[in-house]
């Protein structure tokens, strides 16, 4: 037998620096990574791939964005992924979530006809730029595939045929089965994931990385894009920050001030 | 316009779901506002409907064991039914979910925890963990809408005639996952952390004596929040923790101890009314946003805070 998962990362700006909107209202990536929730649906495919080596698991990981987002594949191959794909296209450029997942499902796809199928797709919660969380869900639907969304636990179910899962609900804790294939979002509590090491890294410039057109995973450029796109960004204003107030220093005796500013802003 | 409302699995009107309510009548502006539950028992929740100006709610016939693909087929055949050119929902993992799946169906709009909707469809979102907001319109007729909390203010219903309560039976093929357990959170007697006036939250500072925190809390009848630290650590469950893959809150008063404000803990409280902070590094992240700060130890102020309350209210 064998397991085929793909794992979807994208390329954001990097958190700990100063992130911005261009003038064209896409968010600047020049100081881009791998987004940080991306890793950990690589670091639960890693750990599936070494809880069973007799399920034989392949994990490649895909990313849709320009040349920059080549950055986000190179990390995850260091992390361990098997084999990487970059879809590269002009015509992306202002896609929205639909347009995305619609090439993401064709690369999925892509990924599917070079490997003899794909039967887990194991996601983010969400982009750490957009923080929009439909694309697992839209890849499900793409690919008719079944759906579980934040994951906070990952492990294999019988036979290696599927997954079982808890996620957490607005007031309970689901456990959860499902078969192959499926789309599975993780949330950043399913695990700690890995920092590569100087041999994955070195390990990593020897794996298969191909960059895709749009023309080579068979999607219509005119349906993706800023053309195309089912909603329009009309502005991005940088919240305005919010002043400090007071500091004070504990002499001894910043309890009792503090219980006193309190009760004169009555806030008790 | 016509406003479908997707009110969830609960079977009872949660706050998320007023400010909803109360926004999809605003935008309605005199068109059907109906609503569908994805509980099987609508009687609870329809009777407080009619004063949130609801006509027609829909509801299953029976309960749904698998994910996502019940409740999506739901929400499409109450879309069906009702018209709606938008549909409204509170930003859950479940409705961001259908949502999402139909808009991939219907090549429609979705935007998902959006701060707010105005009248001429334009949709305000906060990105970059809470860095910049930006303003969107839906470029197709039908648009996907989920709410994040605290972004409405919820009118208390009126009086107004219970909605008439429309079966809906679905059948659904695909694959789909089963639920195969559930288990209830257990029940606090603390105010819910997302609709509290005040919050307490302690950071990696507290240590494992999270208890001061809550013995704060209690004091102050707050709710209790976590950084993730403190989750990661296992001294809180993920209920707790507030910021971007945590829960967002924006209480009359947010006090912070052990906490440095990083940006993801900033992301899901920096729209708190007030914010006091406790930390012994004078140049913690936190002191930049909060209006009182004090550089202190927590093991000495806040033991100290809640003996003057005490006395205060003595
Ligand atoms: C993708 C992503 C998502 C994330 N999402 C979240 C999220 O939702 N929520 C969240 O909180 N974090 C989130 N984080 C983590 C975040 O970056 C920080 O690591 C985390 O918020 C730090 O928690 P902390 O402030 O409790 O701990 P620390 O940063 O370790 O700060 C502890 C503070 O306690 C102070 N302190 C120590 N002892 C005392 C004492 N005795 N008295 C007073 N002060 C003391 C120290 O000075 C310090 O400032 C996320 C990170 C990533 C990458
Ligand atoms: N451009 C992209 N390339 C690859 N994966 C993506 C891209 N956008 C989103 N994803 C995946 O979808 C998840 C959810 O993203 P989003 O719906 O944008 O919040 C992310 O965590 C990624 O796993």
């Amino acid at each position: 037998m064998s397991v085929n998962i793909v794992v979807p990362v994208k390329y954001v700006p990097d958190a700990q620096k100063q992130r911005q909107f261009r003038e064209d209202l896409t968010v600047d990536r020049s100081d881009a990574i791998l987004s940080e929730l991306d890793e950990y649906p690589l670091e639960a495919a890693l750990a599936l791939r070494e809880a069973a080596p007799e399920a034989e698991v392949t994990i490649v990981a895909v990313t849709v964005g320009p040349d920059e987002a080549a950055g986000a594949v190179k990390k995850a191959l260091q992390m361990g992924a098997d084999a990487a794909f970059h879809v590269n296209d002009a015509a992306l450029a202002g896609s929205d979530a639909l347009g995305t997942s619609a090439v993401l499902a064709a690369a999925i796809q892509h990924v599917g006809e070079e490997h003899g199928g794909v039967d887990l797709v194991l996601t983010g919660l969400a982009s750490t730029d957009g923080e929009m969380s439909v694309v697992p869900a839209m890849l499900a639907e793409r690919l008719d595939f079944a759906l579980v969304s934040r994951a906070g636990t990952v492990e294999w179910g019988e036979d290696h045929n599927g997954l079982a899962l808890t996620r957490a609900t607005a007031d309970a804790t689901q456990t959860v089965a499902v078969s192959f294939p499926a789309v599975v979002s993780v949330t950043d509590q399913a695990n700690e994931p890995r920092y590569p090491n100087f041999k994955a890294i070195m390990a990593a410039k020897k794996k298969p990385s191909a960059v895709l057109s749009l023309a080579e995973i068979g999607v219509d450029p005119t349906a993706v894009g800023r053309d195309a796109a089912a909603a329009s960004v009309q502005s991005a204003t940088a919240r305005p920050p919010r002043a400090a107030g007071t500091k004070v220093q504990d002499e001894g005796e910043a309890g009792v001030q503090l219980a006193a500013y309190l009760a004169e802003q009555r806030l008790l | 316009m016509n406003v479908l409302v997707d009110l969830g699995q609960t079977g009872r009107l949660r706050s998320p779901d007023r400010e909803v309510l109360t926004l999809a009548r605003t935008l309605a502006a005199g068109g059907a506002v109906t609503a569908l539950t994805h509980a099987p028992r609508a009687e609870d929740v329809a009777a407080e409907l009619g004063g949130y100006g609801v006509s027609i709610l829909y509801a299953p016939e029976g309960e749904a064991t698998d994910l996502s693909l019940t409740d999506t087929a739901l929400l499409d055949a109450a879309l069906g039914e009702s018209g709606a050119t938008l549909v409204l929902g509170p930003n859950d993992a479940e409705t961001t979910d259908a949502f999402a799946r139909l808009a991939v169906r219907h090549s429609a709009a979705v935007i998902t925890d959006a701060v707010g909707m105005a009248a001429d469809r334009t949709v305000t979102k906060s990105v970059l963990a809470g860095g910049y907001t930006t303003t969107a319109a839906p470029t197709t007729d039908l648009a996907f809408v989920t709410l994040a909390p605290n972004s409405v203010q919820a009118e208390e219903p009126e009086e107004g005639p219970a909605p008439e309560v429309k079966p809906l039976s679905v059948s659904v093929s695909g694959a789909a996952a089963t639920v195969t357990g559930t288990r209830e959170a257990p029940a606090s007697s603390r105010p819910k952390l997302t609709e509290a006036r005040v919050v307490v939250v302690g950071g990696r500072g507290v240590g494992e004596n999270f208890s001061l925190v809550e013995e704060l809390a209690d004091e102050l009848g707050a709710a209790v929040g976590a950084s993730r630290a403190v989750v990661d650590a296992g001294w809180a469950e993920h209920s707790a923790q507030v910021g971007q893959t945590g829960v967002t809150v924006s209480p009359q008063l947010y006090l912070c101890a052990g906490v440095s404000g990083a940006i993801q803990h900033r992301a899901g409280m920096q729209t708190s009314q007030t914010i006091v902070a406790i930390n012994k590094d004078e140049n913690a992240q936190i002191f930049d946003i909060a209006d009182y700060g004090v550089v202190g130890d927590l093991n000495k102020v806040i033991p100290q805070l809640i003996e003057a309350l005490r006395e205060r209210r003595g």
